[in-house]
């Protein structure tokens, strides 16, 4: 039942049979992966290799348009009725692609993602997945994105440096390197507290021996002395390295004091070796008081200092003109998709920080900085 | 806005002329101030509770829908035989009935957009029915919810062609008022798509039909695929055999225009409901606002199948109130809503179904011809119809008459 499968004038017939809901809403009564025109996964393992965290493997359905390594996908959970979304950097090599079977010529076909989910204070998605995930769980999965992506075309040599659950890209692109016999130098500088933390760390050392190119250098660094490193980022840790590297095309993911350090190694003409990726639980926008901040209206692209006022009353005194309605919270002619910040609920007085968000504009004021798409 | 002359809520006096038609039970500015935070405060209470079972209650609902679909289309394609044409078209009915009052509806209403889910967001849910989704959000989400029982302004009010109200001046046209009540009752989802035609106002001439080219090719890329799918394509399935299908699909077509005719007109124009106009509704207070779509719906009694089949419209009262809370929980609403009703001695207008149609039947009727001198406008509290005044007694007796 794949779409590529039916000739066009069939789907045709289906879609205007099935209007105004379409086949898939159909199809999903039966098998939630059935749809094609969303792309889902299905959990088929989940290994919890710590205590704080899981780390699942994804069937994905014939939707599933793929991912570069080094990207992140959006995986939508549904918790208490609410359906959340989080980005996550499957660790899994690239490829898979099954462009040489003629039924998916161009497409991909089934094969598995592996996500890691790491435990912390406020990750409500990743502590459900620690706590909850089961084989038969079904979740969105949208395809690859971020530029932060190995390149199509092989780098001479590749540095890697990652810190804490940051290496779940930097692990794709490894993955995805030696799947390809890759045979340039390889380096990985990682940064754990102790080797307890060391995700992959039976994985990595395999690999290391298996492949002379690929140099392992590991900080514990609450450790000293037991890792080949010591100690948190430091330039340098950089001459241990093979390939030197300036040379290097060079993929940098973990906590933000890790990157800043990167980036202010790099800050020299370098800058276009040095691909980043900031890896953390998201950092929730400290709530401001109702008239701090400033307010970004994403589609028009205006900012505008927060008055206190309601979105739509600062949207329209922006000369902007979204929709309205009954301008008092009943019509939700108005609503729009928050994508970060706080607000507040002018009827009900609710305060939410959540990301990608559905909220009347009529009757929500922001607390401190809020970006809106109109 | 509230009246200067506090009568104590609990003893209103009889004069009905005395009392201003916004506040015909003498609420003091005090109570409306509190009847708000009263209804503020169930709100926020639902909404701190919504959660799985509010989600797997809609999800169970669409999964019905479809699965009565399925086999309505399917007993249809052998509509040949007539035990499976009569049980295709009682499934395709039941089927559309869903879609368009339990799940359309309140979806619409946007009771499930904290869901998150773009396939129960409000913005983005399309309906099986002759009406765009996006028209509806605006006629029916903005025009008759924020301006409830507003005669003018509230499109629901006799949808432009019937005269449902004493306040909508007689012309011999309306002596033609069941009658086109009845055709309106069998053409039902041709109403609601044509309803922000305004379609009195080309008649009146001052607007004309070009003005709303753009709702018309909205309406007409509808009409037609929906036409398509149960006219032409699903007959055409049957082949030789087309014509049961067709007569079938009709049929589900009218049975749930006739239904939703129903329960609609159940929801604001039976005896004891009120009107108010423009200028009364101005400025009002959030408190002020709640006792509006108090006085201005009613609710129909019945069985939880009931309920669902009406689209829980059958708690117009609490729908009203809360139009965006998920409708499964009106039921529950319902009994604090009543008891808020009692204290501040309010009316809380429900029946059952045939009661409340027939009054409505007969409000049909009665304006037909023209109001007699006797029942002209201000010396009444407007809406109450004729019979309260006649009688001369209040609505609150009503409330010995609901289900307990």
């Amino acid at each position: 039942m794949s779409p590529q499968l039916l000739p066009r004038r069939s789907l045709r017939f289906l879609e205007a049979v099935t209007t105004p809901h379409g086949v898939d809403s159909y199809l999903e009564q039966i098998d939630p992966l059935l749809v094609a025109g969303e792309c889902r996964g299905e959990v088929v393992g989940v290994e919890r290799g710590t205590a704080d965290s899981a780390t699942l493997t994804l069937r994905p359905n014939r939707a599933w348009q793929g991912f570069r390594a080094g990207q992140f996908l959006n995986v939508a959970v549904e918790i208490d009725g609410v359906r959340h979304q989080r980005c996550y950097s499957p660790a899994c090599a690239e490829h898979r692609r099954r462009d040489d079977f003629p039924p998916y010529k161009g497409t991909f076909g089934p094969s598995a993602i592996e996500i890691t989910a790491k435990r912390h204070p406020e990750g409500l998605v990743s502590n459900f997945l620690v706590e909850r995930a089961e084989p038969g769980m079904v979740v969105g999965l949208s395809a690859g994105e971020g530029d932060f992506q190995l390149p199509e075309r092989r780098p001479e040599s590749v540095l890697l440096i990652g810190g804490g659950s940051g290496i779940t890209p930097l692990m794709a692109i490894l993955r995805t390197l030696f799947a390809e016999g890759y045979e340039h130098p390889v380096a990985l500088l990682y940064y754990t507290p102790d080797a307890e933390r060391c995700i992959y760390r039976e994985e990595l050392e395999r690999l290391a021996a298996a492949h002379p190119n690929f140099q392992l250098l590991r900080s514990y660094t609450r450790a000293p002395g037991t890792g080949e490193l010591d100690g948190h980022f430091s330039p340098t840790h950089l001459p241990e390295a093979e390939p030197c590297f300036a040379d290097a095309e060079t993929f940098a993911c973990g906590p933000p004091a890790l990157l800043d350090a990167v980036r202010g190694t790099w800050a020299n003409g370098l800058e276009h070796r040095l691909h980043v990726e900031s890896f953390v639980p998201p950092t929730f926008v400290p709530v401001g008081a109702a008239g701090e901040g400033t307010i970004r209206f994403a589609g028009p692209e205006v900012e505008v200092a927060n008055s206190g006022a309601s979105l739509l009353e600062q949207a329209e005194a922006a000369g902007l003109s979204p929709a309205y309605g009954c301008r008092m919270g009943i019509c939700h002619t108005c609503t729009c998709r928050k994508r970060a910040g706080t607000h507040k609920n002018l009827i009900t007085g609710e305060v939410s920080s959540a990301p990608d968000e559905e909220i009347q504009l009529c009757v929500s004021a922001a607390l401190g900085d809020l970006t809106v798409e109109l | 806005m509230t009246t200067a002359t506090p009568a104590p809520p609990q003893a209103p006096p009889l004069d009905l002329a005395a009392r201003p038609t916004t506040n015909p039970y003498g609420l003091t500015s005090e109570q409306f101030e509190q009847l708000g935070e009263e209804m503020n405060a169930i709100r926020q209470r639902v909404l701190a509770d919504r959660g799985q079972r509010d989600a797997d209650y809609i999800r169970g609902i669409v999964r019905a829908q479809r699965g009565l679909e399925v086999a309505g289309r399917g007993l249809l394609w052998a509509g040949v035989v007539p035990p499976f044409w009569l049980a295709g078209t009682a499934a395709l009915s039941l089927s559309k009935i869903l879609d368009n009052m339990e799940i359309g509806h309140n979806v619409m209403h946007g009771q499930y957009e904290w869901m998150n889910d773009p396939k129960l967001s409000g913005k983005q849910f399309e309906w099986d029915t002759a009406c765009p989704a996006d028209q509806w959000r605006h006629s029916h989400n903005y025009m008759h919810h924020t301006h409830t029982n507003i005669v003018g302004k509230d499109r629901d009010i006799g949808y432009g062609i019937l005269r449902m109200s004493e306040e909508q001046p007689w012309k011999p046209y309306y002596l033609g008022n069941p009658l086109w009540a009845a055709l309106l009752a069998t053409f039902f989802e041709y109403g609601v798509a044509l309803h922000d035609l305004e379609v009195e106002r080309i008649a009146a001439g001052e607007i004309s039909l070009m003005d709303k080219r753009e709702l018309l090719k909205g309406i007409g890329t509808k009409v037609r695929a929906q036409a398509l799918k149960d006219y032409v394509f699903f007959p055409a399935l049957s082949g030789p055999l087309f014509a049961f299908p067709l007569a079938g699909n009709a049929t589900a077509n009218i049975v749930r225009n006739l239904w939703s005719f129903t329960i609609i007109f159940c929801g604001h124009f039976p005896e004891g409901t009120h009107e108010f106009d423009e200028a009364e509704a101005a400025e009002e207070t959030r408190g002020q606002w709640y006792h509006r779509q108090l006085l201005g719906s009613a609710n129909l009694s019945g069985s939880r199948l009931f309920h669902i089949l009406s689209g829980n419209l059958s708690f117009q009262i609490e729908h009203h109130l809360f139009p965006d809370l998920p409708a499964n929980r009106y039921a529950e609403i319902s009994v604090e809503v009543r008891e808020i009703c009692e204290r501040y001695g309010l009316p809380y207008n429900v029946g059952p179904l045939h009661r409340q149609f027939g009054s409505v039947v007969k409000k049909i009727g009665r304006l037909a011809l023209p109001s007699s001198a006797a029942l002209s406008p201000g010396r009444l509290a407007r809406g109450i119809g004729g019979a309260v005044a006649k009688g001369g007694r209040l609505l609150r007796p009503r409330l010995s008459l609901s289900r307990s």
